[in-house]
């Protein structure tokens, strides 16, 4: 799932205050439940907002709605009726919403209210950690389940580094929190499969170019194409 | 008791504090209230475990909101008292009231109150 955090309340007040009549549009798929981009989260922005603006004395409309996910555009048609009333939007989407939302309103200026960060899980109710980096050729199968490209900080393929200590990172200590060392969490994984064989062979080189080294990607399945 | 605390507090009851959410305590912010007080029970004796520390994290939140909207957090406050302390209560709302009081009226009060007018 995308993981986003709500982007500094300053930010998101120094790109709509131009605006006389701003629309707050939130996602119902993965930013509400990273509690980033949902209704709850656009109600609560929406009356911030609104409060705001009547402390500096400015008319300002501010209105808020959630739709069923902005990455698709069956659902941000839903918006088609409102769009002429609103100034600008301001899209609580993970950047992939909000870009599309951009390109099916294209006169419409579309700000965004979160901060995408990562595909990541939900380990606890309000933590979020990073699982995937999307690099188009899965790995995971030789590395037991544990993603060497996202969960080591240096993406090495043949690890682990002379950096890891006692399960940790090195950055841990650079960066001031506790980041397990990818490939030692790989290692005792596939000690308990006993197939630490696997590191005696080792990792072909890998196709960079299903990542981002690839440039955009897209996928084309002609098989569900209509 | 015939206890005395200020006539312009009005009173939302709800079964726990638990129930309250940022959006509410904006809600009444966004409405005009100069102020917003959730008096919860006494940490530690909430009947649905946590309520009242829920309660506390989402005024918090709503403080760190207001701050960052150029609002004065001070208009929305969390206390902890029981059902049997009636004294403690009316003295809350006096504090509550004085403190509100020292701020002023809310500027969106004022707003809205201009917007009537213009209306």
């Amino acid at each position: 799932m995308i993981m986003a955090k709500p982007k500094p309340m300053d930010e998101i007040i120094n790109d709509i205050k131009d605006f006389a009549k701003v629309l707050i549009v939130g996602c119902n798929g993965c930013v509400t439940v990273c509690e980033a981009g949902g209704l709850k989260e656009v109600e609560a922005l929406t009356s911030a907002l609104r409060i705001h603006f009547m402390h500096k004395g400015k008319k300002a409309q501010i209105d808020g709605m959630s739709i069923t996910r902005q990455c698709d555009k069956e659902y941000l048609h839903e918006l088609a009726d409102k769009m002429d009333s609103y100034d600008a939007v301001l899209s609580l989407a993970c950047g992939a919403g909000i870009q599309f939302m951009a390109e099916m309103y294209g006169k419409k200026p579309v700000f965004p209210g979160v901060d995408t960060c990562f595909i990541g899980v939900t380990e606890d109710q309000g933590v979020w950690s990073e699982r995937c980096q999307a690099c188009g050729q899965c790995v995971l199968s030789s590395t037991g389940g544990i993603c060497p490209i996202a969960r080591c900080s240096k993406r090495m393929l043949n690890g682990p580094c002379g950096g890891s200590e006692k399960g940790k990172c090195e950055l841990s200590v650079l960066l001031n929190r506790d980041i397990p060392c990818g490939w030692h969490l790989i290692y005792e994984r596939l000690k308990t499969f006993k197939q630490l064989d696997r590191f005696a062979q080792p990792a072909a080189d890998k196709d960079w170019s299903t990542s981002r080294e690839g440039g955009p990607r897209e996928i084309i399945r002609e098989d569900v194409r209509p | 008791m015939r206890l005395n605390y200020p006539a312009n507090v009005r009173i939302v009851k709800l079964p726990c504090t638990g129930r309250v959410n940022i959006t509410h305590l904006l809600r009444a912010l966004e409405q005009g209230a100069d102020g917003v007080m959730v008096a919860g029970c006494l940490e530690g004796d909430c009947h649905y475990q946590a309520g009242n520390l829920r309660a506390r994290k989402r005024v918090n939140k709503v403080q760190q909101i207001l701050e960052s909207i150029g609002a004065d957090p001070g208009r929305v406050a969390m206390y902890n008292l029981s059902a049997g302390m009636g004294p403690r209560f009316a003295e809350i709302v006096r504090d509550m009231t004085e403190k509100v009081r020292q701020l002023g009226p809310s500027p969106v009060r004022t707003a809205l109150v201009g917007k009537e007018i213009a209306a």
